[in-house]
């Protein structure tokens, strides 16, 4: 079983949802930014995702296009962030990553080169914002035959007749994107997410994991009722942000108590 | 829009059934835009296919925007470039003058275009990028038109460098929003109609102003700037009973050039040549030059030449013409720059700024800084070409937008 299929397997087996934590790589350093992924792995987090840093990120809202910048600023490289994941995967070798994106950055040497890199550096998905499966004829089916696993974006406006389409060739999870927005800003509302997700569940045996505007450990826990994944990401990026080099503490206690919010489940079921 | 009968072999028939030229265009969006995307493009072809909708635009180009421009002699523009050619050298220069237009360039066009498409979708606001403010102008200009809000994203650099436009907008009700992220020009002011646009899909459209971005805006804009090419074919034939030899205009995204070119792709014998700009000249880097200085990568929907660097990351462009100062290119632009079918020149700020002042002297006319990049382009091609032969040059925009950067260029002070 892959390193993302036992994750979410195991959260299930503990009767939880799987916490999913996003960080952009290279912030606030390319060389501090182990310590955040390892503060994330000690919060609790069960799947990482680590953001590839982009000058133009059109999916994203303030605290990450500010982490981008950030990151680029610190002289973040594609070079570098295979750098960190080829790292992260010798520290750590049971802890699922996923790379986050945008199209131009993963696919600019090609896309046999990106898959090619990603499993010789350990990366166990990549979620490409901006390769919608009408255009994904060569991205998806690269990493695929590197065994990395293509992980797909639903959202509130992804109907019934594109959701086969949408969920052919996914792997890994599915993430549902729960506002039809930016990253970071609005939240949906509890009814909302629970009858997409509930929708979703219905048309594939992928996990469900739901993210985009989930901040707090209450949020966490009431989508955590639902689905089987929840995914935190500017929140910590606004730690990051906070604290630099000195995040990994702050961000370590804030992951533990999204984490703790999910091993409650049943209390707030 | 009328159908023109098409050829085989025709290099008219794109884009593809997935909005794609060659290896160009295509529809890399989010996935909350793709099924809005999907819905235009059904929009679109019903539109295309109704007569009452074409009937519309046609009254509107005609009462409202003015049309057709006329196609004017530039005869002493034509004998300035005689004087010192070879004996019987110096083609005869027409001017399709698009600056004569409603707001003052060809960017109403596809914005008549694409709000009668809103309304026609049920959608009751408008958002839209701006780089020189001309597309923001005409966007702003059809939304009072047809009594819509609208918001115009506009880098905060270039609201600084267009002031007057800025003013224009506001004045016609719109809502200028400044974008302080990135460069803060025409890129990042794209990425924020399209923060802003995944946010609001229910109820907005976006009026993209030039034939890029994701299928179906690089087709739709250059079927509503295709007017251009289409008066311009039956005006030169009028005038001189014969297709010209050579047509040349700027591209920036390329909307006014493909809109002058589409209509005559398939004549072999015409020439075409689309000018980008060379900034403080491709050497420097400062450029907006995506084709010469650029290499094929993917932003803002579409797989088109970008300049960037070797990881993928978008480099920031540099052209003194705002309009033009973009990192990219429409799709279609770099399918026709592979297919060799239209060259692409490099022209420099220096370059634009004479031609600008030989336009004003020679010709009483004074042209927005990006048509200055196509009509700079006369120092190498008029000189070359035969005195039976015919140039015509796209005028795609008024200057007096530009004053301030011109002056401030010259040294004078205003």
């Amino acid at each position: 079983m892959s390193r993302l299929a036992t994750a979410f397997a195991r959260a299930r087996t503990e009767n939880r949802a799987a916490l999913v934590t996003f960080v952009t790589g290279g912030d606030p350093t390319p060389a501090d930014t182990a310590t955040v992924l390892d503060a994330l792995v000690a919060g609790g987090a069960d799947v990482i995702e680590l953001g590839m840093p982009f000058t133009d990120p059109m999916a994203d809202g303030p605290a990450i296009q500010a982490a981008n910048l950030r990151a680029m600023a610190a002289g973040i490289s594609t070079a570098a962030i295979f750098a960190i994941a080829t790292a992260f995967r010798a520290r750590h070798p049971d802890t699922p990553l996923v790379l986050m994106g945008y199209a131009n950055p993963m696919t600019i040497r090609g896309a046999d080169w990106f898959a090619t890199q990603c499993k010789a550096a350990g990366v166990d998905g990549v979620i490409c914002v901006d390769i919608p499966p009408e255009e994904d004829d060569e991205l998806g089916p690269a990493l695929r035959a590197a065994r990395v696993s293509p992980i797909r974006l639903a959202t509130p406006t992804t109907d019934a007749a594109r959701l086969p389409a949408v969920l052919a060739g996914a792997s890994g999870f599915l993430y549902y994107v729960s506002v039809a927005g930016i990253t970071g800003l609005q939240q949906a509302a509890q009814g909302s997410i629970e009858t997409a997700v509930a929708r979703l569940k219905a048309a594939t045996d992928l996990p469900v994991a739901v993210g985009f505007g989930v901040r707090s450990p209450e949020q966490a826990a009431a989508i955590g009722a639902v689905a089987d994944g929840v995914v935190v990401g500017s929140a910590i990026v606004d730690l990051v942000a906070r604290h630099g080099a000195a995040a990994g503490g702050p961000v370590r206690d804030f992951v533990a108590t999204l984490r703790a919010a999910l091993n409650r489940k049943e209390t707030v079921a | 829009m009328t159908a023109t009968p098409t050829l085989p072999n025709s290099l008219r028939t794109l884009p593809d059934e997935r909005g794609h030229f060659g290896q160009f265009g295509g529809r890399y969006v989010a996935e909350t835009l793709m099924p809005l995307i999907l819905d235009l493009e059904r929009e679109y072809r019903a539109a295309k296919a109704d007569p009452a909708f074409q009937a519309e635009f046609d009254g509107l180009m005609t009462h409202y925007v003015g049309r057709p421009s006329p196609l004017y002699y530039a005869e002493r523009m034509t004998a300035h470039y005689r004087e010192g050619a070879k004996s019987g050298y110096g083609a005869k220069i027409y001017f399709k003058r698009e600056e004569l237009n409603h707001t003052g360039a060809h960017k109403i066009n596809n914005c008549i275009g694409q709000i009668l498409l809103a309304i026609r979708m049920g959608k009751t606001r408008i958002i839209a990028e701006t780089g020189a403010g001309q597309h923001g102008v005409a966007t702003a200009t059809v939304c009072a038109r047809f009594g819509l809000p609208c918001t115009i994203f506009m880098g905060a650099k270039d609201v600084e460098r267009q002031q007057p436009n800025v003013f224009r907008m506001k004045l016609l009700g719109a809502e200028v929003r400044p974008v302080t992220s990135g460069a803060q020009t025409l890129k990042d002011a794209m990425n924020e109609a399209l923060r802003d646009w995944v946010a609001t899909v229910e109820n907005t459209f976006y009026i993209i102003g030039t034939a890029a971005g994701p299928h179906p805006y690089p087709e739709l804009v250059r079927d509503f700037q295709s007017i251009i090419g289409k008066e311009a074919r039956e005006q030169i034939l009028a005038a001189e009973g014969r297709l010209p030899d050579l047509l040349i205009a700027a591209v920036g995204g390329g909307s006014n050039a493909i809109g002058l070119f589409h209509p005559f792709l398939d004549d072999a014998g015409v020439a075409m040549v689309g000018v980008e700009a060379a900034g403080r000249g491709i050497e420097s880097g400062e450029h907006a030059a995506s084709l010469t200085g650029g290499r094929p990568g993917i932003l803002h929907g579409n797989k088109t030449y970008l300049l960037q660097d070797e990881d993928g990351q978008i480099t920031e462009a540099h052209s003194i013409s705002a309009g033009l100062d973009y990192p990219g290119i429409g799709p279609e632009h770099s399918w026709l720059h592979e297919s060799g079918r239209v060259d692409y020149l490099p022209v420099t700020d220096r370059e634009a700024l004479d031609a600008f002042q030989l336009t004003c002297r020679t010709e009483g006319i004074i042209p927005a800084l990006e048509s200055s990049h196509a009509l700079a382009a006369l120092e190498t091609k008029a000189q070359a070409m035969r005195e039976d032969q015919i140039i015509v040059v796209n005028v795609s925009g008024r200057g007096d937008k530009d004053i301030y950067t011109v002056a401030d260029a010259l040294g004078a002070q205003l």
